[in-house]
């Protein structure tokens, strides 16, 4: 495996966190992807810029007490199906361009 | 799909919005509800800084219309913005001003369709119907340069008397250059309550014959059923008329916010008040939420209830919000030859007021104001 890959959110895609839920919308096809906690996580820290390994020891390690290996290679599996889908890059190296979008904001919930 | 919206109900956040760019025009269609003049526009900063908002607020859904969006100077720098915020983009536009350049920068913007305005296969209709000389040509032009450069594009047919017999080949045009078609006979009243387009509307026989058609309907057979009586009534306590002001709402140019586009119930104004306050503090949006079917004064117990695609926003321009809309009532009874009380009152009304205008009870489709359908509306 490829500690120094990095991802980045495909830039035709549309997205937006709802309810705890990122909601994409894949630019190829219009299909509807809804992602868990830890998927929308590393979707928002996709900047194409940050190694994907630095991803995970940041936000997924630290916060769910995960073995970074076993992390990592989760976190590759699901980047690869992500991509699969069209709605995120996988790459060898860094894609800059995706920093165009900064984070997602967060919808706030009525009270 | 479903499940966002009905996750966005639950959640009171407003998934879809209109926000018309501007209300200028390079266009005078016969048929067009909007003043064109502006009357202070928002400015970009003003745009940008709602973007923001809606961003914040959850919305998913952004529809960028006008008047002629490509009016606007700054248009790519507001489309550049909102998809840099991520929302999923339409355009609505007439693409007279779209060229090669223009259609390659939407392209690259990853918009996730345009819908462009087609009136008529024959550009002597097309044109007469927009005033604007040449408008068929360059229309059509736009919208190959947009389907060639990947975006996804479909035409909007609206009918009128005009151009009432041209769907079918509209539609062929459509399929010939590979877009969508959706084909519309909603002619609504101006933003200012004036109904005079409503004469506009194309005869009762050309509506039959639409509904009628599977390729615009869908299963026509069961678009055209005869009605199937009242929503039950723990039905009508649940259901709710429309996703206006629940999960959708409306931006005018100068920051007004309404329900929906065609119901323009005034509700707040962004440069007064931030936009999420509106949309969760706002009376009036509070108001139309509270309504339910049941609530409904002639529609809870008629007998198309359970099927009629009543626009509360057209029965607010009627005068009552939670009244019967005449022209969905006019439609239900092209669809199903079977009028409800609502028009049998109106048509009576009408017929006192007008004793010279014939003999006898006139049929419900010889109303004034024919029929109003939209078809593929989601
Ligand atoms: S039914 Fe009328 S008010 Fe409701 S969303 Fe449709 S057009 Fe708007
Ligand atoms: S709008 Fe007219 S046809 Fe539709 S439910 Fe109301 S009264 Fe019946």
């Amino acid at each position: 495996m490829n500690a120094n890959r990095y991802i980045a959110r495909a830039a035709d895609v549309a997205a937006r966190m709802i309810g705890g839920e990122m909601m994409i919308m894949s630019g190829a096809d219009s299909s509807l992807y809804s992602l868990n906690e830890t998927a929308s996580i590393l979707w928002q820290a996709a900047d194409g810029v940050t190694p994907l390994a630095q991803i995970v020891e940041r936000h997924i390690c630290a916060d769910y007490a995960v073995d970074p290996a076993t992390a990592l290679r989760d976190a590759e599996e699901l980047a690869q199906d992500l991509a699969r889908h069209g709605i995120l890059l996988l790459a060898d190296a860094p894609v800059p361009d995706a920093t165009l979008r900064d984070t997602v904001p967060p919808a706030r919930e009525s009270p | 799909m479903r499940e966002m919206g009905a996750k966005a109900l639950k959640l009171g956040i407003p998934l879809g919005v209109q926000l018309d760019l501007t209300y200028r025009c390079n266009e005078r269609c016969v048929h067009c509800y909007l003043d064109h003049d502006d009357h202070g526009e928002m400015t970009t900063a003003e745009i940008r800084d709602l973007l923001d908002q809606l961003a914040a607020a959850g919305v998913f859904f952004l529809i960028l219309s006008g008047g002629e969006i490509f009016l606007r100077k700054d248009l790519f720098e507001i489309v550049e913005y909102a998809r840099k915020l991520m929302f999923s983009v339409k355009l609505k536009t007439n693409a007279v001003m779209i060229r090669k350049a223009k259609a390659k920068r939407i392209a690259a913007l990853g918009v996730e369709s345009v819908q462009i305005s087609v009136y008529s296969h024959r550009a002597e209709v097309h044109d007469a119907i927009t005033k604007l000389p040449g408008s068929f040509r360059r229309t059509i032009e736009g919208a190959r340069l947009l389907k060639s450069n990947g975006v996804r594009v479909s035409f909007a047919n609206v009918l009128m008397k005009h151009n009432a017999g041209d769907y079918p080949e509209v539609q062929a045009l459509a399929a010939e250059l590979g877009v969508g078609y959706n084909v519309d006979a909603t002619i609504t009243p101006m933003m200012d309550g004036d109904r005079s387009i409503l004469d506009l509307n194309i005869a009762p026989a050309a509506l039959e014959q639409v509904f009628h058609n599977s390729t615009l309907v869908g299963n026509a057979e069961e678009f055209c059923a005869p009605p199937s009586g009242p929503l039950a009534q723990a039905d009508a306590l649940d259901t709710l008329p429309c996703s206006a002001g629940h999960t959708a709402c409306y931006v005018s140019p100068y920051g007004d916010v309404y329900p929906c586009v065609q119901f323009p119930l005034p509700s707040g104004n962004v440069r007064k008040t931030r936009f999420l306050d509106i949309w969760q503090h706002s009376p009036q949006l509070k108001e139309v939420r509270a309504i339910t079917m049941a609530d409904l004064q002639g529609c809870s117990s008629c007998t198309h209830g359970s099927s009629c695609s009543r626009c509360p926003g057209l029965a607010y321009m009627e005068g009552n919000m939670r009244g019967p809309s005449t022209q969905d009532c006019e439609k239900s009874f092209a669809r199903t030859g079977v009028p409800s009380a609502n028009l049998l009152r109106k048509q009576a009304a009408t017929a006192r007021q007008e004793p010279a205008s014939g003999a006898g009870t006139p049929s419900p489709l010889s109303a004034k104001h024919t029929v109003i359908w939209m078809a593929a509306q989601s």
